[in-house]
């Protein structure tokens, strides 16, 4: 008997410090405050971009790496732009998606699409060209910039699309050697020069490359082109073998660092499209908290007035577990911590109803047992074993539809699926142990005309 | 008991409920939301002082988008809707309405690709199929051990039945509120039919394991009877939890935000549905595939 009020005294206290700890990590001042909620885009407000991949020029064996690849660099751009907890993340189509790849971005905060995009977009195109041979290819090449440029001096438009020549160069040609081959960059300091360069190292097949290139022009130059701009072109003086090169533009030392930001980012290893967008102002995410709050305090308050007037004092027990559940249940979302999306939110408040129907299987099944003639004590046992198997087989079918909508994989119901979840396992919990304990340090055994007034039900006297 | 006595009625009650609301789906069809078509939305308001849709309309057509479609939002918003709108594009509209002096803020821009609404389509199809599946399987193995008088996988049967009930009505509703007032469905509608599917296969479940309990305890000797008894038992259990759920979802309606009204609203109603099917279609069908015919 005083076990059980022992018992029953620790988890109150317990859902009370749960319920400080929700409460304070809420306010600035609490050393909880490592622990607040995580909130979804259409609460925050931001931006969620969806790309396709185009995985079409990969084998099929390689495409999960590819996309790791290509999350990491998407990843690394995206920590440029400075928000907090950016979420990019590769989907493998899933269900009935078969083949089709996508790779899903999430801006908390960001809701300047275009900029976002923008910063995704932005590859640095590093190219390395040799000088062009004279002979007669280079002669045509070379006439036709003059006789353009004789034009554009006489004020006569001319239009580079019009004769393939104008987009060759009439002192460097392409090579394969590219960005792609780089392994990896940094800013360097030459003594020799005032300015800081920027050296880098090629991989396997780079290296392979850029040496059969310095080897073939010893004594000539090379073309270091970034985005179709010639940023330098040192003479060879020997053939390079270890892979390295130094690029000596005239950089400041802000330049260098970009540059080699870039560079090291590097080409996306697979080709991506944006399929679709969702940015949500922030006005509208406050406001959806607003309410989402008001609607969850609104509906506790309107259960627990029912089950007390409905259950008396089993009724008033079962709302205290409903406290300490919430309480309980928002704890775990900080912990998680679970994202929270306005779907999410409705899941818990759906919850909240949903967690009360053990405790009026349990009162109702008591209620039996007691109209069977059982004295209180025996009843209430009774009650929450004959419940149990009921309890047991309802919740695992909701469980079953939760796991089902999680694994639908959108992130809006995701969020429902996973609160909604989340609520049914703690609600067994809080219905079927708090409320035992409650009932049972109420101390009472035997019925009379008082406890059957307070232990049965409904309106009306019965 | 009386439901199970006059079953013909509530069950005939439950057709025509169904009946109506595949009429419904069937003459309007449901207004699917850009989640399932692809498309673009923007969401703009504007703080200071809204334009008339007039002046918004004849700024879109000085951009040669009278392809986009404007209607207004509350008292300072607009709600503009187009096959696509390209990021580049938004901005250029974005400056063409808030040309004539009136600033706009873009509180929402969604441009779904075509391919992505088409996948949620099938995967929602698939989902509730396999929710289905689980929820028979399920109930199968739990029955396992009650063969008689009615085999355990027909206690599935009746479950999906009162199930299949329970999801056309709200989408039978949602199919008249589309086309009477523009009501879209969404993903989070597709969420609230399987939340409806898990919660009213719960309830209709309490039900069965009653009738189970009872067939093994044979406290009455005939299977309508007993259908009748466990009725009795479990029906203010039934009547209690969907009332604590429906004033949590009655909340989320009137206190919850915008985005989740219509999301609570199908809730609502298909929770209704699943209490009035559990206690009046799921059970008396039972008794329907028991082949018993005496009268209760």
């Amino acid at each position: 008997m005083w076990k059980s009020r022992v018992l029953a005294l620790l988890i109150l206290l317990a859902g009370l410090g749960v319920g400080y700890f929700d409460y304070s990590s809420q306010h600035g001042t609490s050393r909880f405050t490592n622990f607040p909620f995580r909130l979804g885009l259409d609460l925050s407000g931001g931006s969620h971009l969806v790309y396709e991949a185009d995985t079409a020029a990969i084998s099929t064996a390689d495409i999960p790496e590819a996309m790791n690849a290509l999350r990491g660099v998407i990843e690394r751009r995206v920590n440029l732009f400075g928000v907090a907890e950016p979420i990019v993340q590769v989907e493998g189509g899933g269900l009935a998606g078969e083949g089709v790849r996508r790779l899903i971005v999430e801006l908390p905060g960001v809701t300047d699409v275009n900029a976002a995009v923008a910063l995704i977009n932005k590859t640095p195109n590093l190219e390395f060209k040799t000088e062009r041979p004279a002979g007669p290819e280079k002669d045509r090449i070379t006439a036709a910039w003059k006789a353009a440029q004789d034009k554009v001096l006489a004020g006569v438009p001319v239009d580079q699309e019009s004769n393939p020549l104008l987009k060759e160069n009439p002192n460097y040609r392409d090579t394969p050697l590219t960005g792609r081959f780089l392994k990896r960059a940094q800013v360097t300091f030459n003594q020799n020069a005032i300015s800081p360069s920027v050296s880098i190292e090629f991989n396997g097949e780079g290296t392979k490359l850029f040496a059969d290139m310095t080897k073939a022009n010893v004594g000539k130059r090379i073309a270091i082109y970034l985005d179709g701009v010639a940023i330098s072109e040192p003479t060879v003086n020997e053939e390079i073998r270890d892979g390295r090169a130094e690029i000596s533009g005239q950089f400041n030392l802000d330049d260098a660092k970009q540059l080699t930001r870039d560079l090291n980012l590097g080409a996306l290893p697979v080709p991506i499209t944006l399929v679709s967008t969702q940015t949500i102002g922030a006005s509208l995410g406050e406001d959806a908290v607003t309410k989402g709050v008001r609607a969850g305090f609104f509906g506790l308050l309107a259960i627990m007035i029912f089950l007390i007037i409905w259950y008396r004092v089993p009724g008033l027990l079962a709302s205290l577990a409903l406290g300490i559940y919430t309480a309980l249940v928002l704890a775990i979302f900080k912990l998680i911590p679970v994202t929270l999306t306005s779907a999410g939110i409705a899941g818990f408040i759906l919850s909240l109803g949903i967690a009360v129907d053990a405790n009026v299987l349990i009162f109702e099944r008591m209620k039996e047992e007691l109209r069977s003639g059982k004295e209180l004590g025996e009843a209430i046992e009774d009650g929450f074993k004959r419940a149990w198997l009921s309890i047991r087989d309802s919740n695992i079918s909701s469980l079953i539809t939760a796991v089902i909508l999680f694994w639908f994989g959108e992130s809006l119901i995701e969020g429902f699926a996973l609160t909604f979840a989340l609520g049914v396992i703690i609600s067994l919990f809080s219905a079927i142990v708090v409320t035992r304990v409650l009932l049972r340090a109420t101390g009472i055994k035997r019925s009379n005309a008082v406890t059957r007034f307070f232990f049965s039900s409904g309106i009306f006297k019965q | 008991m009386i439901i199970v006595k006059y079953r013909f009625i509530f069950l005939s009650i439950a057709a025509l409920m169904v009946l109506v609301s595949w009429g419904t789906i069937g003459y309007w069809g449901l207004n699917l939301g850009i989640d399932f078509t692809g498309g673009s939305v923007l969401e703009v308001s504007y703080p200071a002082s809204r334009p008339d849709i007039a002046t918004v309309k004849s700024a879109l057509t000085s951009i040669n988008r009278d392809d986009v479609s404007v209607q207004p939002l509350g008292d300072d918003s607009y709600l503009m809707r187009a096959k696509t709108i390209s990021v580049a594009d938004k901005d250029t509209i974005v400056t063409a309405i808030s040309a004539s002096g009136t600033p706009a803020t873009v509180k929402r821009f969604d441009s779904i690709g075509p391919s992505i609404g088409a996948e949620l389509g099938t995967k929602a199809l698939l989902a509730i199929g396999i929710v289905l599946l689980l929820i028979i399987a399920y109930i199968a193995f739990a029955f396992r051990k009650v063969t008689r008088p009615v085999a355990s996988w027909k206690y599935g049967l009746a479950a999906i039945i009162a199930l299949a009930h329970d999801i056309s009505i709200p989408t039978g509703l949602f199919a008249y509120l589309g086309h009477v007032r523009g009501t879209e469905v969404n993903a989070l509608f597709l969420t609230a039919l399987l939340a409806i599917l898990g919660l009213s296969v719960s309830d209709t479940i309490v039900v069965f394991d009653r009738i189970r309990e009872n067939l093994q305890k044979r406290v009455v000797n005939n299977f309508m009877d007993m259908v009748g008894v466990s009725l009795n038992q479990t029906f203010i259990r039934s009547l209690n939890t969907s009332l604590t759920i429906l004033v949590a979802l009655c909340s989320v309606y009137f206190f919850g935000g915008e985005s989740t009204k219509d999301f609570a609203l199908a809730l609502i109603v298909g929770m209704a549905a699943g209490t009035y099917s559990s206690i009046f279609i799921a059970s008396p069908l039972l008794v329907l595939f028991s082949g018993e015919r005496k009268k209760a």
